[in-house]
């Protein structure tokens, strides 16, 4: 292995990398606009849910609990009807998701003590929302309840829940530091996944092929420059995400950045397996679809919790070194973890970036066939 | 005119399936995106990894820990000694709740004073903890309910809250995602064949075989988008059956009208296709392109959260994304098996998006190749 040749396949693909300004300049603006809709415009904190109210009774206790659904802030309600088949149209274009009805006789019953009725009908074919809406509309009547009850009696046993990390529990805090994972997967898919094969593709690899340049050097000469691409997009994320979103950052910033270089190594040397595996540009871009995005986006535990999903699939999560390294960022950003507490997590994603560089070297033939 | 673009479609089928590896990829993607998406993307929780800390050891501590483990939301892994052993499991993730009944418990309740109970989540997951800490405090308020007496509770019951959920009563969130993906997967597909096709040509430098032929830039155009439309529908079906008859995510509505839905779809994906071959000079380009389209495409469209909790300025965008459109009708067709007396005001964005993308990249192609 000589380190002249080295620097020689790394400055010819860095001139390459130069002569594609379009390329190069969605590297760096890939990350910034996927952390600006993540950090603003997607979140899982449900609020103001569109509801349509039909209410029989129009009595003040009846608009009191629409008030109380109202004033809460998880429901907007936008709409009142004045029949039962009005609310079909509602709910069928999604122009609501919830109906709260009132009965005729709701306030006569509060009056005289009996039970009184709300029926509240929840479009369910968003579960996740559904499920938040149902929940919030049982502590609203339940709150309402106990007001109009007059004293309110304490329950026996007081629960007592403490939040840990998060305490505000915002979905910011919970997507942006794993979404660090997402942005290199991206990127190392989007950069290397064709570099080889984009060789064979114009027929440049002869040339290469004939020149005395040995099998680890170049792919060590072209996985040098993006490397630096990548480190640059991740310093610029871990920034954005501190500075810009305010996601606290308690761990040590030394071990992120080190721990970010191994996860960035093995990616590219995956993306570099897959660009020699694909042959083709476009049967390698479709590999590196299925092989290191979409396992980082649904495996890793990012979005998706790893204990939620079927047996073999939490199998498969321990084969994705993205699901390591999003543990590592949550760690490192949100509970301030110590080498020590990821020390299982960093070795077995050391062991993933050498074992998949062996892989690329021993998979490439220098050949034409 | 028909025969030339004919023989467009065929030369690009032979080039799909000539190589076994393209033929595997154009298969194998949309079946592992519905087979990820249809199991792994739900946020149902269920099995919470719980830590218990019972320093009571009473016959109600242990009644209370058994709701909590027979409810099934929760499962009870550990049994920790200490405060100290808490905080490590919760630090490492092991668990992400943990319940500490402190002494007393029992005896405060069989004598009727009111005691307390510590959970301590965490909170890394916002969603997880949120839903998480509510069924947790479901579960005791229903257990200290029951111990103040039915008389009690009687009382209490003086309002009714009776739900019912439509089009999806299980909850199920994999009914939701499942008609999502079909449309995810048709847009990815036809989006990088078209654009990385047209650009291959010029990469290779085939490009200028074909302008010395007779074949007109209009026929150039038709030649590589029809190929990347039958593909797009063949995915559709694939993915469709797979969901029906492996997921049984019901389709309530009509499927013709889903088959019409998706034409009016493929025109603006295959738009802005041809859009991406006009400024890609390599295919390298042209998938980095389509990446950085597709996204905030999908992000923004409303396809994993609901587009009514974004920012305004976020949810004018969203008009922007034939997905956002899309989903609303492969959604209504499949769970709320609603018709075109529904759908309309949503066909029609799609079909004015469409022409629009179309005939905008159509001529931006035409002059480039001009």
């Amino acid at each position: 292995m000589k380190l002249q040749r080295i620097k020689a396949i790394t400055k010819k693909e860095l001139i390459q990398i130069w002569r594609d300004p379009f390329s190069l300049a969605m590297a760096f603006l890939m990350p910034v606009i996927l952390l600006f809709i993540y950090g603003y415009a997607i979140t899982f904190d449900i609020d103001k849910i569109s509801t349509v109210v039909f209410d029989m009774d129009k009595s003040s206790l009846s608009r009191e609990l629409v008030n109380q659904f109202h004033e809460s802030g998880y429901f907007r309600v936008n709409s009142y009807v004045e029949s039962y088949k009005a609310i079909d149209p509602y709910l069928d274009s999604g122009r609501a998701r919830v109906a709260i009805v009132i009965p005729e006789d709701f306030s006569k019953n509060i009056q005289k003590g009996y039970a009184a009725q709300v029926e509240v009908l929840i479009d369910g074919s968003d579960s996740n929302t559904a499920t938040i809406a149902q929940g919030y509309a049982l502590a609203i009547t339940e709150g309402f309840s106990r007001r109009i009850r007059g004293t309110p009696v304490t329950p026996l046993i007081d629960s007592r829940s403490r939040v840990w990390y998060n305490n505000e529990l915002k979905s910011r805090n919970f997507i942006i530091p794993g979404l660090i994972a997402i942005i290199m997967s991206v990127i190392i898919a989007l950069l290397t996944s064709l570099t080889i094969a984009r060789e064979w593709d114009r027929g440049t690899m002869e040339q290469l092929i004939s020149t005395p340049v040995k099998t680890p050097e170049l792919i060590l000469g072209k996985l040098i420059p993006y490397f630096l691409i990548g480190f640059a997009d991740t310093i610029l994320t871990i920034l954005m995400s501190t500075l810009l979103f305010h996601v606290p950052l308690r761990g040590s910033v030394t071990l992120l950045l080190v721990l970010s270089g191994v996860f960035l190594f093995g990616g590219l040397s995956f993306g570099i397996l897959i660009s020699i595996t694909g042959r083709t540009q476009l049967a390698a871009s479709q590999a590196a679809l299925i092989t290191s995005f979409l396992p980082a986006f649904m495996l890793s535990g990012f979005l998706f919790s790893i204990s939620n999903m079927p047996k073999p699939l939490q199998i498969v999560t321990y084969f994705i070194p993205a699901r390591y390294f999003v543990t590592i960022l949550k760690g490192i950003f949100l509970k301030g973890s110590t080498l020590t507490v990821l020390l299982p997590e960093a070795l077995l994603l050391s062991l993933f970036a050498v074992l998949i560089f062996v892989a690329a070297n021993r998979k490439f033939r220098k050949r034409i066939e | 005119m028909f025969e030339r673009i004919k023989n467009l479609v065929v030369k690009e089928f032979i080039h799909y399936f000539r190589q076994k590896r393209t033929m595997f990829f154009l298969i194998a993607t949309p079946l592992i995106q519905i087979i990820l998406f249809g199991y792994v993307a739900t946020m149902d929780v269920n099995n919470v990894s719980t830590a218990l800390f019972d320093l009571d050891r009473s016959s109600e501590s242990r009644e209370l820990a058994r709701r909590i483990e027979s409810s099934g939301y929760f499962t009870i892994k550990n049994l920790p000694e200490s405060p100290a052993e808490i905080r490590n499991l919760i630090d490492t993730g092991k668990v992400l709740c943990a319940i500490q009944i402190n002494r007393g418990f029992g005896k405060d309740l069989q004598k009727g004073i009111p005691t307390e109970i510590q959970v301590i989540v965490d909170g890394t997951d916002s969603n997880t903890a949120l839903i998480a800490m509510s069924y947790v405090n479901t579960i005791i308020g229903k257990y200290s309910l029951d111990l103040m007496g039915a008389s009690m509770n009687a009382n209490l019951r003086r309002l009714d809250l009776r739900t019912r959920v439509w089009y999806n009563p299980d909850l199920k969130s994999r009914n939701y995602m499942v008609p999502g993906v079909i449309a995810l997967i048709v847009m990815l597909t036809c989006l990088l064949l078209t654009s990385m096709s047209i650009v291959r040509e010029r990469e290779v430098g085939t490009m200028e075989q074909l302008m010395v032929t007779p074949i007109r830039p209009v026929e150039l155009m038709l030649g590589k988008t029809i190929p990347a439309a039958i593909v797009g529908y063949f995915d559709m079906a694939l993915v469709t059956a797979f969901g029906v008859f492996w997921f049984s995510v019901p389709i309530n509505g009509a499927i013709l009208l889903l088959v019409m839905c998706t034409g009016a779809y493929l025109l603006s994906v295959l738009g802005i296709g041809l859009f991406i071959s006009t400024i890609s000079r390599t295919q390298q380009q042209a998938m980095t392109a389509t990446f950085f389209f597709f996204q905030p495409a999908i992000l923004l469209s409303g396809f994993a959260t609901p587009i009514e909790t974004m920012p305004t300025v976020f949810q004018y965008i969203t008009y922007l994304s034939p997905l956002r459109y899309f989903l609303v009708i492969v959604r209504g067709i499949f769970l709320k098996g609603v018709g075109i007396d529904i759908l309309w005001p949503q066909i029609v964005a799609l079909l004015i998006l469409g022409t629009v993308i179309l005939t905008a990249s159509a001529l931006r192609f035409k002059k480039r190749l001009a």
